[in-house]
């Protein structure tokens, strides 16, 4: 395996990524949005109900039929400590897979279609790597820059949670054991699942813009996941968590073991 | 005798039902520069692709450096440098970026990456704007800095498409002289597609004229000037008022000639069926009287050889 030709076909990806404020601007807008700002709003959630009309018990209601082991995990704390946890650790944990799955999906369309709509993938197909070597460094800079990414965010979380539920906890409740399982084996997964549907959308894609969009619907599997905890059909216990990432890494190497077959000079110099 | 750099034999490659390729056999050996002629579409692209193991063929066998670029690939193309028709650089990033990176892509020694890159940009004019962006660049200067990535890991058979497309004359210069050094001094092979007939005429040990994926012509530039063109351009310049009484003299020579005398810049010109028509005009002319300041027949290029080629295809056809 020639390591140096894929890790500069990693490097000329991501660079470019940098480069490119059209892929940047969504993946830092969502980052913030999701591990910046929603934080503090699920914090301000009770006092947001009670503004509604909704008083906080009704909210506590909902949690009273959510599942018998959220039930437990949130038994230690007060109604409005319970509501803020709920938001914070369980109800936002969906939302933090977005991240990796959308971060990947950015920039693996960057990388398979606008790569062929910028005219440079026939040179790339003229340089001495294999064609799986050519789709491991594919793979390997949308992967990366997505776990890369979700890892920071992550730390970002444990900061800007506990700062923000200071008030009502008043003790670093975050992370717990529940979301090390997320970040360290869901969100990979999830990075696979954004950049394993691109591999399969890119070759028919006309361009970036078009990858980009059609790959849009990968995000509802994880919206199902928080309607799921929403409507109290599950929630996310480690258990849960494990068994999701399982899925999840399932349909990865379903999607990249094709993707990888389909993945030939010939075919990708045709349609360039 | 020099060994082959490139043996081809019935190569043909389709795509659905046209035949992009057809029965396609050459030979290119180790330090030739070889023209590949042909319109859009006559299957140029094609064939290097299938030369270079991106593209797999239908039938017929390839050798290039002695691998097959099917199962020895990754190994040719480290031996192999390929410019695209369009430059194909990567806009976003400088250009020293671009050079940085085919370096590793291309392996080249760890150690000598920044001299050499450094040496290629100053060789191809583009020192100063090292550190710009390509988007930045000028037509001229993308095509430059794509021939310095081709030119990147010293390729023992180069493969140039349109290598002067968007250049100044100055630079086309320089690129040509290049490739002629890269081929005599240093033993390179040049494959060179183009449509400038001109540049191939100068450049060429041997060029193949390709129409419709078949190989129509193949052979020296003056091989084939002499097999092809049958016709010549002769301009007579006679003494003052004696423009009509020529004519009348060479009106007997009707099956020496196409078409009728035409006039231009104050002489005249006719189209010949050949060197040898040049003495029998000269005759006549002599013995009607007619002062004969000076007749000179216009050398043949590679370019009558192209069109005499496309009007015999016509007629065929």
């Amino acid at each position: 395996m020639n390591w140096r030709a894929i890790f500069a076909i990693v490097r000329k990806d991501l660079k470019i990524v940098l480069q490119n404020k059209g892929v940047l601007i969504p993946i830092i807008a969502v980052s913030l949005i999701i591990f910046g700002a929603l934080p503090w709003v699920s914090v301000l959630a009770p006092s947001m109900v009670n503004m509604g009309g909704t008083s906080l018990e009704q909210l506590n209601a909902l949690i009273a039929q959510m599942p018998a082991g959220l039930q437990n995990q949130l038994a230690p704390y007060t109604a409005e400590q319970q509501t803020v946890i709920f938001f914070l650790v369980y109800l936002l944990a969906p939302m933090f897979l977005i991240v990796p799955l959308m971060v990947a999906t950015v920039i693996a369309a960057d990388s398979f279609a606008g790569e062929r709509e910028r005219h440079t993938l026939e040179t790339l197909l003229y340089s001495p790597t294999t064609d799986r070597e050519l789709f491991i460094a594919k793979l390997l800079s949308s992967w990366l820059a997505a776990v890369f990414i979700a890892f920071i965010g992550f730390l970002l979380y444990i900061v800007m949670a506990n700062a923000a539920a200071w008030s009502v906890i008043g003790k670093i409740f975050f992370p717990n054991w529940m979301w090390m399982v997320l970040v360290l084996w869901v969100s990979p997964a999830a990075a696979g699942l954004g950049l394993g549907t691109m591999v399969l959308i890119s070759g028919r894609a006309r361009g970036f813009q078009d990858a980009y969009q059609t790959g849009g619907v990968v995000v509802i599997p994880i919206l199902l996941l928080m309607f799921g905890q929403l409507t109290g059909a599950m929630y996310f216990s480690i258990g849960v968590v494990i068994l999701i990432g399982i899925v999840l890494w399932a349909i990865d190497i379903v999607l990249i073991w094709y993707g990888g077959r389909v993945f030939r000079r010939g075919r990708l110099i045709a349609r360039s | 005798m020099k060994s082959a750099a490139i043996t081809v034999k019935n190569l043909t490659r389709r795509f659905g039902d046209k035949i992009a390729v057809n029965d396609l056999s050459i030979e290119v050996e180790t330090g030739e520069v070889f023209g590949f002629l042909g319109h859009n579409g006559a299957g140029k692209t094609t064939t290097v692709r299938m030369l270079n193991g991106v593209l797999e063929a239908n039938s017929g066998s390839i050798h290039v450096l002695g691998m097959d670029p099917i199962t020895d690939g990754p190994a040719l193309r480290a031996r192999t440098g390929v410019l695209t028709e369009t430059a194909a650089l990567e806009l976003r990033l400088t250009a020293r970026d671009n050079l940085l990176i085919y370096a590793d892509l291309f392996s080249v020694p760890r150690d000598k990456v920044q001299t050499r890159v450094r040496e290629l940009l100053e060789f191809f004019g583009l020192g100063e704007s090292a550190d710009q962006r390509v988007e930045t660049f000028s037509t001229g200067m993308r095509q430059r800095l794509s021939l310095a990535r081709t030119l990147l890991h010293n390729p023992e058979v180069i493969f140039l498409d349109e290598p002067t497309s968007g250049l100044d004359p100055v630079a086309a210069h320089q690129v040509n002289a290049l490739i002629s050094n890269l081929a005599e001094e240093k033993g390179r092979t040049v494959f060179l597609c183009t449509h400038n007939l001109v540049e191939a005429q100068k450049l060429c040990d041997r060029v193949a004229v390709m129409e419709h994926g078949r190989l129509v012509a193949i052979g020296t530039p003056t091989d084939l000037i002499q097999q092809y063109v049958r016709r010549l351009d002769v301009e007579i310049e006679t003494a003052p008022g004696q423009m009509d009484a020529a004519l009348q003299a060479l009106a007997p020579a009707s099956s020496l000639t196409f078409g009728l005398p035409r006039h231009t810049n104050g002489n005249l010109t006719l189209t010949v069926t050949g060197r040898e028509a040049i003495p029998e005009l000269l005759n006549l002319l002599v013995q009607n009287h007619i002062r004969i300041y000076r007749m000179s027949p216009h050398q043949p290029t590679l370019e009558d050889v192209y069109f005499a080629l496309h009007d015999e295809k016509e007629t065929v056809q």
